[in-house]
């Protein structure tokens, strides 16, 4: 029978000769993250009452979320992680200084194509920028899974999405997936593996197909993936440490829905309180007042991402009634970001730089909303008090979107932003 | 886990997800009771205080979108809610109720009631029971019942490795 992707990856994984969509495997994961809520993980852990973890190589944890520590529970939490790695012998423990989750588990090379990789962390389906699969669960199920080292799984129909099209001047990944979220809704891939296709991702950086693969996880699904081509190749060659293969579909495989998407229609997409879905073109928000824009995140706080926003910024000063917060996504980029120039940028317009990190994108800490106020963020979610108070509101874009609203106070309409050059 | 579960409802909408259902800022609490005290804080600060032990959510689609954070699920197991009842489950929260012992029952019945509302849910027969109505529900994969009736899945791992003490 001929098979997609993630029917091929878990077959290979449950050790099954093939597996249909429907069916339930137990599966061996290649990797498995977690992040500060390793606290939580530890504390299951020892209610299984299991010894040792299955196999201490397999098992990441990069702190990311409050870091540093913003409270002494927190505080305490991270110091219950460190004495654990130690005890566990985990080796791939990042402690705050390295960056965020999904960001350190690319770029350090643990997660290669053709892997299967699970993380107590939603936006886990990020790895399909390098042609894995990848998934979030909570942290009881990840303290089963360092107890057993196996998982169970329902094999999921896959949806193909297939872009063509090149982008218009100042169009990206961002508005991409922001306009895919659009069409088919928070619930309309749910428990979905996703597929993209097309000369579209195939001329996108390994960077760009992370934020499609990272946001798919609004859309409900399990998988988001690319198929590994010459540019993951080159990408995670210097960074493997140990032999991986790439798995294609076939040519016939069965997919229960096709979605074909023109990339040169796009406009800059927003997404605006308080639903992922609730995306609109550029024109429908433009003039809005802002208070606070951030600029990083798993989702575009990349180096690429960094490099959009200070040619914006680039000798302009931030607006008086907007607090700018740039979060390089990792400390990798930072030092890059910091080599380029780009932080220097950002500071002398008058941003605050912060260190690699979640911070406000999931209203842990490091620019909290206050009751009434707006912010604009090239994060992934805008839910009700996602950033603070109930009553605030989240607008998510791209980072040129962010860049110019930083300038200017305001969401800019579709001719300022086609006036500016890339 | 009890084949019959009857209570007093309360009625939500569509995709409420988990930042309303268990707010980021609570994150760091590690204990169950502790959580309980913040359940769906988001949708209503008073909620915490109106949840009773017994009662039953009975929700639109999506419920449960959003983080993997399983505290959504746990805090409100620990706030003593007897099942939920919802149009469809985010799939990672799903998951997270599942492992937590607590019962999910799909069925698209949240424009059919109102807060305060009895029903029973018989997990024996797939149906439940409202003023006004019947409607049966899908049962759950045999491997998910098991993780649900041994109390969640710390007790079946614990079963599973033969660790007792």
């Amino acid at each position: 029978m001929p098979h997609t992707i993630c029917e091929k990856i878990l077959a290979q994984k449950a050790g099954l000769g093939e597996v249909f969509p429907g069916q339930l495997v137990t599966a061996k994961p290649d990797m498995v993250m977690s992040h500060d809520n390793a606290g939580l993980v530890i504390r299951q852990f020892r209610q299984i009452g299991a010894k040792n973890v299955f196999d201490p190589s397999k098992i990441i944890i990069p702190l990311d979320h409050r870091v540093p520590a913003e409270s002494e529970q927190t505080a305490t939490a991270h110091k219950s992680i460190r004495e654990f790695v130690k005890e566990q012998n985990i080796q791939n423990f990042y402690d705050v200084r390295e960056g965020i989750c999904h960001q350190v588990m690319v770029e350090k090379g643990h997660v290669l194509p053709g892997e299967l990789v699970l993380g107590t962390d939603s936006h886990t389906t990020s790895y399909g920028c390098v042609g894995a699969i990848s998934s979030g669960i909570g942290a009881t199920e990840m303290a089963a899974l360092w107890a057993t080292g196996e998982i169970w799984l329902r094999v999921p129909d896959t949806l193909k999405v297939v872009v063509n099209g090149e982008f218009p001047g100042g169009v990206g990944p961002k508005d991409l997936i922001l306009y895919i979220i659009g069409q088919v809704s928070a619930k309309g891939a749910d428990y979905m593996a996703i597929e993209y296709y097309g000369p579209t991702i195939e001329s996108m950086s390994v960077s760009g197909r992370f934020t499609v693969c990272n946001m798919s996880m609004e859309m409900g699904a399990k998988f988001a993936t690319v198929p590994a081509d010459e540019k993951t190749v080159k990408y995670v060659s210097s960074l493997a440490d140990r032999p991986y293969q790439p798995v294609y579909a076939d040519n016939d495989a069965v997919y229960s829905r096709e979605l074909i998407v023109d990339a040169s229609k796009l406009v800059p997409q927003i997404a605006i309180p308080h639903r992922v879905d609730n995306v609109v073109p550029i024109s429908e928000v433009s003039g809005l007042d802002i208070n606070q824009v951030v600029i990083g995140s798993c989702t575009n706080g990349r180096i690429d991402d960094l490099e959009i926003a200070a040619n914006i910024m680039d000798g302009k000063q931030v607006s008086s009634d907007i607090r700018l917060l740039v979060i390089p996504g990792s400390r990798s980029i930072y030092l890059e970001a910091m080599e380029l120039g780009l932080l220097k940028t950002f500071v002398e317009a008058g941003a605050l730089v912060l260190n690699p990190g979640c911070g406000p994108c999931l209203g842990a800490h490091q620019g909290i909303l206050a009751p009434g106020e707006r912010c604009l963020a090239t994060t992934n979610r805008n839910f009700k008090g996602r950033m603070g108070s109930t009553s605030a509101e989240v607008y998510l874009s791209n980072p040129k979107v962010a860049a110019m609203v930083a300038i200017s106070g305001k969401i800019p309409t579709l001719d300022e932003y086609n006036s500016e050059l890339d | 886990m009890n084949k019959v579960i009857k209570g007093r409802v309360w009625v939500l909408g569509e995709d409420t997800d988990t930042d309303v259902i268990y707010p980021g800022k609570y994150l760091p609490i590690l204990d169950p009771v502790e959580m309980a005290k913040h359940a769906l804080e988001g949708y209503d600060p008073e909620f915490p205080s109106k949840l009773k032990e017994g009662d039953i959510i009975v929700a639109g689609p999506g419920f449960g979108i959003g983080s993997s954070r399983e505290q959504a699920a746990t805090c409100l197991k620990a706030a003593g809610l007897a099942a939920i009842v919802a149009g469809s489950f985010a799939r990672i929260f799903f998951r997270n109720a599942v492992n937590q012992g607590l019962p999910t029952v799909q069925a698209d019945i949240s424009d059919k009631l109102k807060d305060g509302d009895e029903i029973s849910i018989d997990f024996d027969k797939c149906l439940i029971s409202f003023p006004g109505g019947q409607v049966e529900f899908p049962p759950l994969d045999e491997s998910v019942q098991k993780i649900i009736e041994a109390g969640g899945l710390i007790p079946a791992v614990r079963s599973k490795l033969g660790i007792k003490d």
